[in-house]
C-alpha cells in the first residue's frame, strides 16, 4: 500500500529491516547510516536520520509491540533522500496530536522520540489505527 | 554477552565507549558502574564517546541514570568528546542533558575530576577515602 506521494518519487533502492530486538534497533541505525553515506548526506543530516530512526525504531520496539522498517533511497527531480516507513501491528496511537508532544510518554522513556524525529527529519508523516497498527514516513533530503 | 571495560586510574574511573550501544550494553554499564564507584570509592566518573555515531533519547537517558546514580554515590561523572555534529543533533532531538557534566575532551575532563580530588586532599578526605580503600 502506497499514498500517492510516494508513488511519485522513483525508488532507487530498498532494504527492509525486522524490528524485534534493541539489536535489530542497532542493525537499523547501521543501513540507515549506510544508506545516508551512499547518497553523500552530510554529517549533520546523517546524524539527524539515524538519530531519528534510532528513536522511531525503539518506538516501533517499546510501543508498536515490534514490526519493520523500509529504507528506501530516493530520487526526485535530481535530489537525492532517505525515506524510511516503519509500520507496526500494534495498538495504534489514540490521541497523536498529544503523542508528538514533547516529554509526553505513555513508556516511562522521555517522550521526546516521536516530536524528535519529526524535528530531525524534513518530511514526516503518520498514520494511526486504533487495533490496528501505526505507520510513520520520514525522510531526509541531500540539501544542494 | 559484552561488556564496556572500566578503568581505574586513581580516584577516577574511565569508560571509553567504542561500538555501538545496544540497550543491554548500555544497562549492563549502569550496573557495572555503579558496583565499581561503590566498591573503589572512586570520586570521578569520565565517560568518553567520541566514538559514539549518535546520541539518542534512550542513550542520552541512561548517561542521566548513570551521572544521578554516581552523584548519589558521592561520584562527579563527566561526558567527554562528544561530536559537534552529535551535539547539534542532540539539541534538536530535545534533549539537554542538564544534570550531566560535560568537558570537550578528555584532557579537561580530567582535570575537572582532579580539581575535585584536589578539594578532598586539602580537606583531609582524601586520605579517609584511601584509607577506607585498604
Amino acid at each position: 500500500m502506497r499514498t500517492d506521494s510516494e508513488a511519485r518519487v522513483p525508488i532507487a533502492k530498498t532494504d527492509l529491516l525486522p524490528i524485534r530486538s534493541g539489536e535489530d534497533v542497532v542493525r537499523v541505525r547501521q543501513q540507515v547510516r549506510a544508506r545516508a553515506i551512499e547518497i553523500g548526506l552530510g554529517l549533520v543530516d546523517q546524524t539527524k536520520i539515524i538519530t531519528a530512526a534510532s528513536e522511531l525504531a525503539r518506538n516501533t520496539l517499546d510501543y508498536g509491540g515490534g514490526g519493520e522498517v523500509r529504507i528506501d533511497l530516493v530520487e526526485e527531480g535530481g535530489r537525492k533522500g532517505v525515506r524510511l516507513t516503519f509500520e507496526d501491528q500494534g495498538p495504534g496511537i489514540p490521541d497523536i496530536a498529544q503523542a508528538l508532544t514533547d516529554h509526553y510518554t505513555t513508556g516511562g522513556g522521555l517522550g521526546l522520540g516521536l516530536g524528535g524525529a519529526k524535528r530531525l527529519s524534513n518530511e514526516f508523516h503518520i498514520e494511526s489505527t486504533l487495533g490496528v497498527g501505526t505507520r510513520i514516513t520520514i525522510a531526509r533530503w541531500k540539501s544542494r | 554477552m559484552d561488556r564496556i571495560p572500566i578503568l581505574k586510574l586513581g580516584g577516577a574511573l574511565i569508560v571509553t565507549i567504542q561500538v555501538d550501544m545496544h540497550d543491554r550494553l548500555m544497562l549492563a554499564l549502569e550496573e557495572d558502574l555503579t558496583a565499581k564507584i561503590a566498591s573503589t570509592g572512586a570520586r570521578g566518573v569520565l565517560i568518553e564517546i567520541s566514538a559514539l555515531e549518535i546520541v539518542d533519547s534512550f542513550i542520552g537517558r541512561m548517561l542521566d541514570n548513570i551521572a544521578a546514580i554516581s552523584r548519589v554515590l558521592d561520584a562527579e561523572t563527566v561526558v567527554v568528546g562528544m561530536r559537534p555534529a552529535v551535539a547539534i543533533t542532540l539539541i534538536e532531538l530535545g534533549l539537554n542533558l542538564t544534570g550531566i557534566k560535560t568537558a570537550l575532551n578528555v584532557e579537561r575532563g580530567m582535570a575537572m575530576i582532579q580539581a575535585r580530588l584536589d578539594e578532598d586532599d586539602a580537606d583531609g578526605l582524601g586520605s579517609t577515602r584511601a584509607h577506607r580503600e585498604d
